[in-house]
Parts: structure tokens; sequence; C-alpha cells
């Protein structure tokens, strides 16, 4: 179907083990990560401990460490991870032929 | 026109069309385009099932028969020739009944008339058509990608030019670190090239696998002769005439007379696109890979099913199979292939497989690394099952584990003993560890590098080694590569109970090593990269955590000044953005003040940022600065570009590196100051900025013993005396307020920069990763620090000069570089979302 998918750029802007964001007018920001085995996953940039900004944090595995009080975020999940409960909601996320595309439904939800 | 290479096999397939008109032949004609593997390999599973059902033609561009392109490879590198890789020779077409048309594209199809043209100008009727023509390698798009001399590596055509080249010597370049670029630099450099492969990548093969296994490849391959560049992005392709060297984008060139273009294949849609057929990445096929066309078949390379298109051959031959079971009226839908990779080059055993994303997440990884052996191993398991495994230097198990991987079998019982491979978990897929370990005869061995047996461990501990530790310093057991430590920790429960002693602790839990172990080994054994101390030591992770990667960072920053590339990704945030993160997510920036001194020029520059910026706030802070806050990532570029205007530098308030050089007045206005504090603040602060630490340091010089700077609560604190400087190491106001301890006591300033120097170096050296000097102080004692700073006038002096060599590379304002633009993504959004249309804007 056309137009399901967001076409946000290419896998290569983003940083291996890195993490480049994107703003949505009127709703959340989303984050879309880039994994040392180049994996991608994007969530809502907000943790669920007190909303700091996951794109800053450290990536390592499939996971992010939030930048202000070290919670893990599993990316495929959104889930805290250990001791921690909560949960960041994700976005489909997918390649295709080197773009990176978000699911278009997830997003206007996040906007919602 | 080629007609001389065309052959016809059996009949000229005109005059065999002509027949079957009138006639001859009343059986439905299906012609194939597309003599390669998938082509055939229908034909052959269709003959299997159906043998008289279908008249058959088919078409192959190349000159050849059908052979296996996988073993291109080992022709090219002189493992087999072309005779051995024929799977079909004439006589299967001839015995089978089968018009091969060889060197003669299709060029049309006509759907309406049900026929297809071929180059030479051929028109042949069809009742089914099959389209099978692979793939086309993918040509990046650089000046020079015509010249003579740049290939692909595709078919025989390819080979033979390749060792036309070899034949004539010289140097070439690869364009791609995958599967298929790395088969020809190795056949390349067999036949006596210079090879140098180029990846864009930073790690090798990054598709199939993970860095670590990316690192040992790109090590193994330089040790065979190879030139490895990653993150090596080309420029352009440059000759006069015929290729003579690749440029790239960072302005190196490489001289070469053949240039390989291996950075990806592309399915061959062409044909299809132009006769209407529904086209995604591939040709859309259905379960019986039927096109949009109900008459038109598509197979292999050039298909895309259920989203996916395939590089490799396993997925042909399931292909195939349901589609000769579709000729035939039976049905057995195609459901989608699960793929693994092996790399042909001989000597270097690499196999990956499944997917490692684990998109339902949930996922483990179990990782085994033997340093000594070159091998590492990573399952990624999810739901107790197998969904990913990278195999380096040990790959026997690959099959077995590929096997359960698309059998989808639950491996929680055997969970512990997975990584060991097959022989180890189906022996004892039951048991318990401790028991497996108990069972072992006295004469078994545990350490291999060390060549010692379960009975001298176990006296060992038996004679009072309790520890990991002392295991490894009396009997040497787990001391080297340390891939026994499990059985030898197994071996301390066994026969102390529960007086086994935990050892130092350790790093953070992606290794048994502490902080102390790791960083003596990167300096012995000299290593280079994260990915390789992973390896050499054992990581248990794929590519550690938030805790040990900032800390593998510093030590390899600090052991290798001016070489080791710091890993941006490697650092928190604040040191990544050269600002500190506030709880709204926006940012403070400390612009530096030297020795706490100021002037008009730059306090005009700081009020007009926090103006033109809309800075909520703006405080002077603890440490005799300026903090604005409030600024969005994406302004910090331009805001610093505005303060560099004014001429300052980062504060490094954010950084594990020299804070700030608290000063008071001093001798130049104070009625009681004794030296110049203020300028010696100033000239310590020069000499020490900008320098990367185990944690924030503080400096302070107070110009008299009233200590109006609190030098005697600083990491460094100098307090003047008349008779000289009191040099206070130690100190710290923070969270357990300790004073400092004193040195010593020096008469110039010049001596209280030198010890300085040296004693920062000192730290930067020997302490643990976020140790402050006044806790790694109470651990070494001031005592050994006197004595290598005070007593040991050589020693200080080497101290000094190293912290001066690596300075000479670390000041350069971090600011300065992000507002010339770069890391310039770290600022910037990679698209915008407008709900209006909801479009992404990039
Ligand atoms: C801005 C400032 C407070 C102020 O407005 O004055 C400040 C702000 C922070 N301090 Fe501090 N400290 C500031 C001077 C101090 C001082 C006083 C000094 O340096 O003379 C101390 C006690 C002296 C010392 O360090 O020994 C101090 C002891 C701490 C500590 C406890 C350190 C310890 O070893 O116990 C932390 C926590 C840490 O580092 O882990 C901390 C951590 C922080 C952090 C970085 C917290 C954080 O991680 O986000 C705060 C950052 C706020 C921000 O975004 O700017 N700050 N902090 C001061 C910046 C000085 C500068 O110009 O760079
Ligand atoms: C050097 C090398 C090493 C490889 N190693 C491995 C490996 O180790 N493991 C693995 O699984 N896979 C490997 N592969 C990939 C594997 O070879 C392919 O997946 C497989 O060959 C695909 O089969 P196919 O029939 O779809 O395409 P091909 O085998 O490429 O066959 C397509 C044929 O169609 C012909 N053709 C194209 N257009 C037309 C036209 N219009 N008219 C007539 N003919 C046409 C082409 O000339 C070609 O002969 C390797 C590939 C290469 C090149
Ligand atoms: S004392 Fe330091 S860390 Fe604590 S709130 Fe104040 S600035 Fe933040
Ligand atoms: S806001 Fe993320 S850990 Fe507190």
């Amino acid at each position: 179907m056309i137009g399901e998918w967001l076409d946000i750029g290419w896998l290569g802007e983003i940083p291996v083990r890195g993490s480049r964001t994107i703003p949505v007018e009127g709703g959340e920001e989303i984050a879309v990560f880039r994994t040392g085995d180049d994996k991608v996953f994007a969530l809502v940039n907000r943790c669920p401990h007190k909303g700091g900004p996951l794109s800053q944090g450290i990536v390592h595995g499939h996971s992010v460490a939030c930048p202000l009080h070290n919670w893990n975020i599993a990316l495929a999940t959104g889930e805290a991870q250990g001791e921690d409960k909560g949960c960041t909601p994700t976005i489909p996320v997918k390649i295709d032929g080197g773009r990176v595309l978000i699911c278009r439904a997830s997003t206007v939800q996040a906007a919602a | 026109m080629d007609f001389q290479n065309q052959r016809a096999d059996d009949k000229d397939p005109a005059a065999a069309e002509e027949g079957a008109r009138n006639g001859a032949d009343q059986r439905e004609h299906l012609v194939v385009i597309g003599n390669g593997m998938a082509g055939c390999r229908a034909v052959e599973e269709l003959l299997a099932r159906d043998p008289g059902r279908y008249r058959v033609t088919i078409f192959g561009a190349e000159p050849h028969v059908n052979y296996n392109r996988i073993m291109l490879s080992p022709v090219l590198a002189g493992e087999k020739t072309f005779d051995d890789i024929v799977i079909n020779g004439h006589d299967w077409y001839a015995d089978n009944g089968i018009s091969l048309v060889t060197s003669d594209a299709v060029t049309a199809i006509d759907r309406a008339a049900k026929t297809v043209t071929s180059r030479s100008g051929r028109t042949l009727g069809y009742d089914r058509l099959l389209i099978a023509t692979g793939s086309d390698p993918f040509i990046i798009p650089v000046p020079g990608k015509d010249l003579p001399g740049v290939i692909s590596f595709r078919d025989m055509k390819d080979v033979d030019t390749m060792l036309a080249a070899a034949d004539a010597g010289g140097d070439a370049v690869v364009i791609g670190g995958g599967l298929l670029g790395l088969e020809a630099a190795h056949g390349l450099s067999l036949r006596g090239m210079k090879v140098t492969v180029l990846h864009i990548m930073p790690t090798l093969m990054e598709r199939q696998l993970d860095e670590a296994a990316g690192w040992l490849l790109k090590t193994a391959l330089e040790g065979r002769g190879q030139t490895v560049l990653t993150g090596a992005d080309t420029a352009e392709i440059y000759g006069d005439g015929k290729v003579e060297g690749v440029r790239l984008k960072d302005g190196r060139d490489i001289p070469a007379s053949l240039v390989v273009m291996a950075v990806g294949i592309r399915p061959s849609v062409a044909l299809a696109r132009e006769a209407g057929l529904d086209i995604g990445r591939g040709i859309k096929v259905d379960d019986h890979m039927v096109t949009s066309d109900p008459s038109i078949l598509a197979v292999g390379e050039c298909v895309e099913h259920d989203g996916n298109v395939y590089g490799l051959v396993a997925p042909l031959w399931d292909m195939c199979r349901s589609l000769a079971d579709g000729l035939v009226g039976k049905a057995n839908p195609y459901r989608g292939s699960v793929t693994s990779t092996k790399l042909k080059v001989a000597g270097l055993d690499v196999f990956s497989a499944g997917d490692f994303s684990g998109t339902g997440g949930g996922c483990e990884d179990i990782v085994l690394r033997d340093a000594s052996r070159g091998v590492y191993k990573r399952l990624i398991l999810q739901d107790e099952k197998i969904v990913g495994a990278v195999l380096y230097g040990d790959t026997a198990d690959g099959n077995w584990y590929f096997d359960l991987l698309k059998k989808g079998e639950n491996v929680g019982e055997m969970r512990d003993f997975l990584i060991f491979g097959q022989a180890f978990a189906s022996g004892g897929g039951q048991a318990d560890p401790k028991a497996a370990v108990a069972a072992l005869s006295d004469d078994a061995e545990i350490c291999g590098c060390n060549g010692v047996s379960k009975g001298q461990v176990v006296s060992c501990i038996a004679k009072g080694a309790h520890s990991l530790d002392a295991v490894r310093s009396t009997c040497k057991a787990s001391a080297s590569c340390g891939s026994c430590t499990g059985l030898v920790e197994t071996l301390l429960a066994l026969t102390l109970g529960d007086d086994v002693q935990s050892g130092p602790k350790t790093m953070c839990k992606c290794t048994s090593y502490t902080h102390d172990d790791v960083r003596r080994e990167i300096v012995a054994q000299g290593m280079k990269s994260m990915p390789e101390v992973m390896q050499k030591m054992h990581w248990s992770t794929p590519d550690g955590c938030s805790s040990c990667r900032p800390a593998l960072n510093y030590y390899l920053l600090c052991a290798l000044p001016g070489e080791y590339v710091d890993d941006q990704q490697s650092r928190f945030v604040n040191e990544r953005m050269h600002a500190n993160i506030q709880k709204d997510g926006t940012y403070s920036v400390v612009p530096r003040m030297w020795g706490g001194l100021t002037n008009p020029r730059e306090l005009r520059a700081i009020a007009d940022v926090v103006e033109k910026y809309n800075a909520p706030m703006v405080k002077v802070t603890g440490g005799q600065r300026l903090d604005i806050f409030g600024i969005r990532k994406e302004d910090l570029p331009a805001v610093w570009a505005d303060l560099n205007a004014a001429g300052m530098v980062s504060g490094h308030a954010y950084g594990k590196s020299l804070r700030t050089v608290k000063t008071c007045v001093g001798s130049e206005w104070c009625r009681f100051g004794t030296q110049d504090s203020t300028g010696l603040g100033v000239k310590l602060e020069r000499m020490t900025w900008g320098s990367w630490m185990p944690h924030k340091f503080k400096i302070a010089v107070s110009g008299c013993p009233r200590n109006c700077a609190e030098a005697t609560i600083k990491d460094f604190g100098v307090v003047c005396v008349d008779s000289g400087y009191e040099l206070h190491v130690a100190g710290n106001g923070g969270i357990h307020v300790r004073a400092t301890d004193l040195l010593c006591r020096v008469s110039t300033e010049q001596e209280a920069m030198d010890y300085c120097a040296a004693y920062i170096q000192l730290y930067r050296e020997e302490a643990r990763y976020l140790e402050r000097t006044a806790p790694w102080v109470e651990r070494v004692g001031v005592d050994y620090v006197r004595q290598r700073i005070v007593e040991d006038g050589v020693g200080r002096e080497a101290l000094r000069s190293r912290f001066l060599f690596s300075q000479s590379f670390s000041q350069d304002d971090p600011w300065a570089e992000r507002a010339a633009g770069a890391d310039r993504e770290q600022h910037a959004h990679m698209a915008q979302v407008r709900p209006i249309n909801l479009e992404a804007v990039a």
C-alpha cells in the first residue's frame, strides 16, 4: 500500500551505535537508533522514567542507556530492563534499499 | 553481432518452433530466460517430476553451459578450473531435448503475442515463460567507473579479466568488503597482486558479522598481506584511457591497474519491467513463483517474494521445488528462506546465520571468545530458541546451530552448554555443569595455555589458593587466555564449598577482568581498538555496555595519544555533545574563563548569546565562571561559533577532564598575597585544559595560607607561601569532603607546573576509570605518589613529558570543530514529520 511508510533518509545518516531524532509537529519526537550490528529501531524519544531524551544515550547491544539516570531501555520493545519498570512506545521501522522507513500510522499515534 | 559465438544445442530453436507449429511437437513450450543457477535448477526439478510435459528452450546471455557461480571464487583462487564447476554440460541439454541458445540475451517480451525476442533478432513463441535473469552488480556512480580495468565479480568473463590482470602483475583495489569482495581480494592476492580492500562501513561484512568477528577477519586479512581500509569512501576512479588508481573522499590515492567493484547486487528486472510485470525490489511472485501474469514465472535472485529478495543459492533450491510442483499442478507453496553465509577463503572460517535484530525483544546473547585460538562465537537466543549465530575461527558447529535455528527448536535444556558445540551439549545436555567438572579425572587438562591439570589446580587450592587470582598466581591456570576461568571457578567452588573468596570487582558484567587487568593488558599487548580488547579479553557481550565502553575508550586514548581515534558513541552524552544535559533535555554551556578572569569582550559575547538564543538563565558557577542554560542541541554549534568569535573555548564543564582552575587575587592586588596566584592559575589551566582523565579534575591556586581559592579540597591545589609553593593533592569537596595531603614544597613556579603535569599523568595512567584522585590516592597511598613524583626525578620528568606529548593532541577546541561543521549529525534532526499531510521531510 502506498504511503504506509514514511521515508526518513539513508541508513548511513545514522551513526553506528548512535541515533538521530525526528520531530513530529504537534507530537512527540521520535528517536531512530542504529546498533553495532546495523539493526534499526525507532522509539518515542522519551525515557519512561523522567522523560530523558533516549536518543542521547549510549547504545550497547540492543539497548540504550538513558542519559539522565542510566536506565537501560530495550530498543526492540521500549521496555525498561532489570529492576526498573516502564515502557516507551516503539514505532515499526524497516530498511528498504538502504532507506529507513518508519510506520506512518504509529507516527500519527505517537503524535496524538 | 556475435552470431559467431552463438551455439544452439540439439537443434535450431527457430526450426524447432516451426516444427512445433506444424504439429510435430504438441507439447506446451516453456521458454527460460537465463541459463544460470536458478533457471537450470528449475528445469531439472521439472524434469524430475514430469520429463515429457514441456518442450524447453533456454536463453543464456553468457557463452557457457550452466555452471556453479559460487565456485567462481575457487576458480579465481586457482583451486578449481572452469571444467570442475560445470553443473550441466552440453550432453545434459541434448539428452533432455532442451534447446540452449548461448550468447544471446533476450531483449523483449511481448505478453500479448506470447513471444520473446533476442538481441540477435530471434523471436520465439511461448506457452509458459520463466524469467531467471539473476542480478546485476551494482556500480557506484563515481567518475571513472567505465574505464577499462574496472570490473565487477559476477561471471566467468570477470574471472578471466582478473586472471589476465594478475598475470600482468601490479596493484588491485577491491571496492566492497562483503563476501564477494573478500573472495575476490583473496583470489587476487593468491595470484600475486598487491590488494587493497576499500570498505565504506566501519567493519567488514557488516551485514553478516558483528563488530568483533569483523575485526578478527580484518586482522587476519591484514596478516595475509592485504591492506584493508574501512570507512573508505570512494570519490573517483582515475586514469588516462585505463584505470590507474582510486581516489578516496579523504584525499588518499591508491594506485591500481585493476579495480573490482563488489559493493552489492540488484535484481535484474529491466526486461520484466518493460513487459509490464509487477515489480517491487524484484519481480513480484506468489508462493509458486508465478508473476502478475499467470503465464510467466520467475525464480532466483531476480524475484521478490513476500517482500524479500535473496542473494544466496539456498533459497533458489526451495523456490525451484515450489515452482516445479506448481508447473505440474501440485500445491507446495514456497514460504521464504532463512539463510546462512560462509566465507570461502581457505583457512578463514567464518559463518553467520539468521537475524540479530530480535524484533520481538527479550533477546539474549551467549558469547564465547578464545583469544589464543582466535575463536569468537556468538549465539542470539529469543524465547529459548536460536535466532542468529556468528562463528569465527571455529565454524564446525555452524550447521548444527543453523539446523536448530531453522527448526525453531527449544534449546532451554542445553543452554549452558550450547556455545561449546554439539559434541559437548548433546553429551552433557541434561547434566549439572558442576557435576561434569567433578567427574573429570585428575589428569584432565584444565588450562591449555599453561598445561595445568585438574589435579594440580585442586592441590593448589588445597594449599591455600582460595581465590581465582591466587590460583592464577600459584599454578598459572587461567592466567593466560582466561578461557578456562569458568572451569577454575567451578573447581574453587567444588573444593572450598562456600569459602571461595570473591576476587576484586570486575570491570562490569561484560568481563571477568578488573579495571587494572584490562589497563595492564592494553599496554602490555599493545592493543589498539575496542573490538581487539573485547576479543583478547573474552568480553561476554558483543559490544560492551554503557559502563565498560567509556572506560575502554579512555584507556585506549590514554595509552595511544595521537593514534587512537576517539569513539564518540562510547562517550556519555555530555562529552559527546560538549555541553551538560539538563533534566528537560536542553544543554548548558560553560565557556572557559582562564583562572576565573574575564573581560568586557567575553562578557559581552556571553550576554549576546543569552539574548540571541533566549537562554532562560545565566549563572555564576561554583568554579568561577558563567553557565548559560537552556540551549537546544540544534543551536549548540551556533552558540559555540559566537563564543569562539570572542576568543572563548569550551570549559569542559561536562568532561572527565580538567574542569576549572580556581584562583584568588594573589600578590598582584591582595595585601596578604605572597605570589602571583592568579597568573600561576592561568598558566596551569593553559597547560592542562582539554586533557581527558579517569574522572573530573579540579585545580586551585591560593595566594596565601588563608586559602580563598579552597585549594585544599581540590584534586591538585597550590598554596603560595613566602618561600615558594606548597603542592597539595587528592582533595575533594563533593560527596565526601576530603582535605588534601601535602605532597611537597617547591620554590619556583616552573617546578609547581612540572610537578602538576607529572602528577596528572600518573593519575591518568594508573587510576581506574571514574575514580577521582581522592579515592585513588587513598588506595595507593600518598607515599607511593610522593615516591613517584617527588623522589624519582627521572620518573617525574618522563611522566611530565608524556603528559605534554598527549596534550599536544588534545588542545583543539572541540567547540571550534563542531562550529565548523564536524559531526553535524549530532545536532541536526534526521527528518521532520509534518502532520498536515504527514510527510517526512529529510
Ligand atoms: C554548575 C555547577 C554548580 C553551580 O552552578 O555552581 C555544578 C553542576 C553540576 N555538578 Fe558539581 N557543579 C559545580 C561545581 C562543583 C563543585 C565546586 C567546585 O568545583 O569548586 C563541587 C565540589 C568540589 C569537588 O568536585 O570536589 C562539585 C561537586 C560535584 C559532584 C561530587 C563530586 C565528588 O567527587 O563527590 C558531582 C557528581 C559527580 O561528579 O559524579 C557533581 C556533578 C555536577 C553536575 C555535572 C551533575 C550532573 O551530572 O549533571 C551538575 C551539572 C549542572 C550543569 O548542567 O551545569 N558536582 N560541583 C558548578 C560548575 C563548576 C564549573 O564552573 O565547572
Ligand atoms: C563470485 C560469487 C560467489 C558466490 N558465492 C556464494 C556462496 O558462497 N554461497 C551462496 O549461497 N551464494 C553465492 N553466490 C551467489 C549465487 O551465485 C547466486 O545466488 C546464484 O547464482 C543466483 O542464481 P540465479 O539463477 O538467480 O542468477 P545467476 O546464477 O546469475 O543466473 C542468471 C543468468 O541469467 C543470465 N541472463 C541475465 N539476463 C538475461 C537475458 N536477458 N537473457 C538471457 N540470459 C540472461 C545471466 O547471464 C546469468 O547467466 C556467489 C556469487 C558470486 C558471483
Ligand atoms: S549540587 Fe550540583 S548536582 Fe546537586 S543539584 Fe546542585 S548542581 Fe546539581
Ligand atoms: S529519565 Fe531516563 S533514566 Fe531517568
